[in-house]
């Protein structure tokens, strides 16, 4: 009477129970990223801040290995100002954040001009011709190629340059710059320069496309109008179109250089993974650039590690107590690029709003 | 008055009119920009091309005189169909079989828990979830895209493998589980692709149009319904080709099947024993300092080159698969 | 025939506010632009259909005609706009005092500086209101600050935009309102002390009273200037221009004094339009 029965169908109810199971099915498949996250923070974390109690104490009263554990914990000042070490409680990552940190900025200082420039030639000079494409689907190609392939790339091109020098083994090329001179070793060899080289070319298409997106996003009207002043392509480029784009472009290099920071892959096979017991140039702080300004021209050519490679380097080791430094060297890394990915955010979301055409 | 009678500095002396072009600095640097730029263009190009020279010279053929490349010494015959790969043994063998064996256990494993988790972490995000919590979930999956290979490594090795894997599977079952094993790897395998594969579908279901949505609820679906009967298969070759470069990373992930899944070459389908994969192998090689000019170092290649033809077929078949299928919905 | 009367009404009112102003007979006999025999191609598709015209130096020449009649492609022809479209080509000739702007050996860059532009949409750069004034002098080389300021100061003025922004000159340009952002643009264009002025209907985005204050900057400008105007205004054309020339599906129909053409056309087309009946 009330309700038409024709409605009751009878499936209905086993529909909104499947319906319901899959809602959190699939919930539950977004959070499981999110526990993995959590947990893997939590283990982490844990491990970076306790040494293990020695054999010796383990029978006694648990008090004393609190205090051992919480008197000791990896994460100390002594661990960001000391070299790697036989010792595990006198081991640290000093050499290993002034290599990644002198990294970052090479490749930086390569991956940016290049990737900006390829970005603006393809955007804005290329017609939509064949070479265009070319370089397009070759970009697409080059991002899918794994990191170990770019390290075997480095291998051969940077530290061996395909064989070119080998007479010549321990031979310099003294590069005379006016005011000073610098040696640079050739072939490159296991230095940070070549390390950085190969991590450009692993990163550039990431730059590339990303600074593509930001180039695209330009409305034409502000070329226009440029170019309606008389501007002449690279003006309209270079005082225009580049600095309207300059937010897009940043978000996008600062995520590719924080997946750089990270890889250990390419720099294994450069071989960087020795022991290290000094840092690029020899500077270890500030200061030091003041009084030995010549290391800064030293640095790219010096032999060097890395955060991720001290990291590999500590999880291999057989001994347990390495395993705990191995998680507070992956607290730092893990620090460090959270910070990237939060300027980048930043730098995003403080342009999404402000930027109106 | 008029302000424009009252402006003189601005009006030189027009000296008559010149269109001309003439030789300026300004024009001189346009055609070096332009031509700089179309440099730092085609080093992309220049990139593949030495990589495609690195392989053929270091692999196939050799072009230094007095050198021999890997295949002028090991026949395709033998590096394809031996059983066994044991470079650095007296008694040597190049057998791929065991590598290609590793890699695609412990591919297969990641993707087995990493597409479908994906997936619905994207069918959530695109038809469930509000666009607050997208909003918030965002940046926590691109947070854990971004965790490096070593961490994920290190998870596995001191996390999964003694506190989720050992109690289940060595506990409760009673198989042994290696410490070193391809079960561990697969799984942080899987964590790690979940972000590739989550945006990337996500957003090939949210191009789907809203039309085709409200025709579906029109006909009385559940959401159920309209998400796995409309909207996935709208968005099918989007999905797969988001698979597909998801497993392609996969294959070329290095560090973390190298700490999680060891250094034993192996040709079995058991996934709790270690396994090597390519990428470990070149790794592990690596290590040891291969001198130049072995055989052992240039089988890195020869695996190097294996891995970069797998993974280019994959990424090539995605975009194929993405350009192939895609005007269908515009 | 009201229609008409009005017309006619506005041009009489412009004449008497001129002649009064200024004592300057109504049209210049310089020849400024002289085109002739213009065919324009966007890819296939043909625009213009041999176009021939002159425009007077120091007067307002006005293009009406319904939409895609090719005005704008016409005007956009006069400084070579349409350089930076794909598969536009041309033929026939566009002189400017004589020198074909079309031939090989002709730098873009200096014709533009010599023929401004001011677009229908505003379009200030996201910089400050000095930066966006002093780009164009500051990429031709100026780079003396003092000099800078004062071609910003002279422009503002002539834009008739300085009381209402000396104040904040470092201010965004963004925050000026449409018809200051409008404005701005034109003085914008005058920064590069060019001898005519392109604008393509530079007031259709603006409020009545922007659009009046532009008109009558239009007004002043053209005692230095040679402004060239596309509108789809018909009463715009009649209060501001010299001469009006009727563009109609691609082909110039008619072009004669303004006061000519909206009392006494001579084509039918030209009529109907001006009349409403079509358009």
């Amino acid at each position: 009477m009330s309700v038409p029965t024709k409605l009751q169908e009878p499936h209905l109810a086993r529909r909104h129970r499947i319906d319901k199971a899959f809602e959190w099915v699939c919930c539950g498949s977004t959070w499981f990223g999110v526990v993995v996250l959590g947990m893997l923070l939590l283990s982490v974390g844990w491990k970076a801040l306790t040494w293990p109690p020695s054999k010796a104490k383990l029978p006694s009263s648990p008090v004393a290995t609190v205090e051992a554990t919480s008197s000791s914990a990896p994460l100390s000042t002594r661990f960001f100002s000391s070299y790697d070490s036989r010792k595990p409680r006198e081991a640290g990552i000093l050499a290993a954040i002034w290599g990644s940190l002198w990294l970052i900025v090479l490749v930086a200082l390569f991956s940016v001009p290049i990737g900006v420039g390829s970005a603006v030639y393809l955007e804005e000079y290329a017609n939509d011709g064949r070479l265009k494409r070319i370089i397009q689907v070759n970009l697409s190609n080059l991002a899918g190629v794994p990191s170990i392939v770019y390290a075997l790339l480095g291998m051969t091109a940077f530290v061996k340059m395909f064989g070119f020098f080998t007479k010549d083994e321990g031979k310099s090329l003294v590069i005379n710059l006016l005011f000073t001179t610098v040696d640079v070793p050739l072939p490159f060899d296991r230095t940070l320069i070549s390390g950085a080289l190969t991590l450009t070319l692993l990163v550039l298409p990431t730059v590339i496309v990303a600074s593509q997106e930001a180039l695209r996003a330009v409305p034409s009207s502000i070329r226009t109008a440029s170019y309606a002043l008389g501007a002449t392509q690279w003006q309209t480029i270079r005082y225009q179109v580049i600095p309207a784009a300059m937010p897009g472009i940043m978000t996008g290099v600062i995520l590719a250089l924080s997946r750089a920071m990270g890889e250990a892959a390419p720099l294994m096979l450069i071989g960087a993974l020795t022991y290290v017991a000094y840092t690029p140039g020899d500077i270890t702080s500030v200061s030091d650039i003041f009084k030995n300004p010549h290391g800064l021209l030293d640095a790219p050519f010096d032999k060097f590690t890395a955060l991720p490679l001290q990291i590999y380097q500590w999880i291999n080791h057989p001994r347990a107590e390495y395993g705990h430094l191995a998680a507070a060297g992956i607290m730092v890394l893990l620090t460090i690029l959270l910070l990237m990915n939060t300027v980048a955010i930043v730098i995003r979301h403080k342009f999404q709003k402000c930027t109106r055409w | 008055m008029s302000l424009a009678n009252a402006v003189s500095p601005l009006t030189p002396p027009k000296t008559g009119l010149r269109l001309q072009k003439q030789f300026s600095w300004a024009r001189a640097r346009e055609a070096g920009v332009r031509a700089v730029l179309l440099g730092c263009a085609s080093l992309s190009l220049l990139t593949t091309l030495a990589i495609v020279y690195m392989f053929l010279t270091e692999a196939v053929y050799s072009v230094t005189p007095g050198t021999t490349a890997f295949f002028q010494e090991v026949s395709l015959w033998n590096f394809l169909a031996d059983t066994e790969w044991s470079p650095q043994f007296a008694d040597k063998h190049f057998g791929i079989l065991p590598l290609l064996c590793g890699t695609f256990v412990i591919a297969g494993i990641g993707s087995l828990i990493g597409l479908p988790i994906g997936l619905a972490a994207a069918i959530y995000l695109s038809e469930y979830a509000k666009p607050k919590f997208r909003r918030m979930m965002k940046p926590v999956l691109e947070v854990l895209a971004g965790i490096p290979s070593v961490v994920y490594g290190y998870f596995a090795l001191v996390f999964v493998t003694p506190y989720a894997l050992r109690p289940i599977f060595q506990s409760l079952l009673g198989i042994d589980v290696d410490i070193f094993n391809a079960m561990s790897a697969g799984v942080v395998l899987g964590v790690m692709i979940i972000p590739t594969v989550c945006s990337l579908s996500e957003d090939a279901l949210r191009a789907v149009p809203r039309g085709l949505r409200e025709a579906g609820y029109a006909l009385g679906s559940t959401k159920y319904d309209v998400s796995l009967k409309v909207v996935v298969p709208a968005a099918f070759s989007g999905i797969v080709a988001s698979f597909l470069l998801a497993i392609s990373r996969a294959i070329g992930e290095t560090m973390a099947v190298c700490i999680a899944a060891g250094q034993m070459p192996r040709l079995s389908l058991n996934p709790f024993r270690s396994m090597e994969t390519m990428t470990a192998y070149m790794v592990g090689a690596s290590l040891g300092d291969t001198p130049a000019g072995t055989i052992e170092y240039k089988s890195l290649y020869a695996v190097g080159f294996t891995l970069f033809l797998i993974t280019l077929g994959m990424n090539i078949l995605a975009n194929w698969v993405m350009n192939r299928f895609r005007e269908v919905y515009e | 025939m009201t229609i008409m009367q009005s017309f006619t009404e506005l041009v009489h009112q412009r004449q008497q506010r001129e002649s009064a102003k200024r004592n300057r007979p109504v049209e210049s006999e310089v020849t400024k632009l002289d085109v002739r025999n213009l065919n324009f191609f966007y890819g296939e598709k043909q625009a213009l259909f041999d176009v021939s015209m002159t425009v007077a130096e120091r007067a307002v020449t006005a293009f009406i005609g319904p939409s895609g009649c090719g005005k704008s492609t016409f005007l956009r022809a006069l400084n070579r706009m349409n350089d930076i479209i794909e598969g536009a080509h041309h033929n026939g000739t566009v002189l400017l005092e004589g020198q074909e702007i079309y031939a090989p050996d002709v730098d873009v860059v200096s014709l533009r500086k010599r023929v401004g532009m001011v677009f229908q949409k505003s379009t200030p750069f996201p910089k400050s209101i000095f930066d966006n004034v002093a780009y164009g002098p500051k990429i031709a080389g100026q780079r003396n600050h003092k000099g800078l300021s004062e071609i910003v100061e002279q422009s503002l003025k002539r834009a008739a935009l300085w009381d209402e922004v000396k104040d904040r000159l470092q201010d965004s340009a963004l925050a000026l309102s449409g018809g200051q952002q409008q404005r701005l643009c034109i003085a914008r264009a005058l920064a590069t002390n060019p001898d005519v002025l392109l604008m393509d209907e530079p007031a259709s985005a603006l409020d009545p009273a922007s659009t009046s204050r532009v008109e009558d900057l239009i007004f002043e400008l053209k005692q230095n200037y040679t402004i060239v105007i596309v509108t789809h205004n018909m009463q715009q054309a009649a209060r501001i221009s010299d001469w009006t020339a009727f563009f109609y599906q691609g082909y110039l129909i008619e072009k004669d004094h303004t006061q000519k053409l909206f009392t006494t056309p001579k084509k039918k087309q030209t009529e109907d339009y001006i009349t409403g009946r079509f358009g």
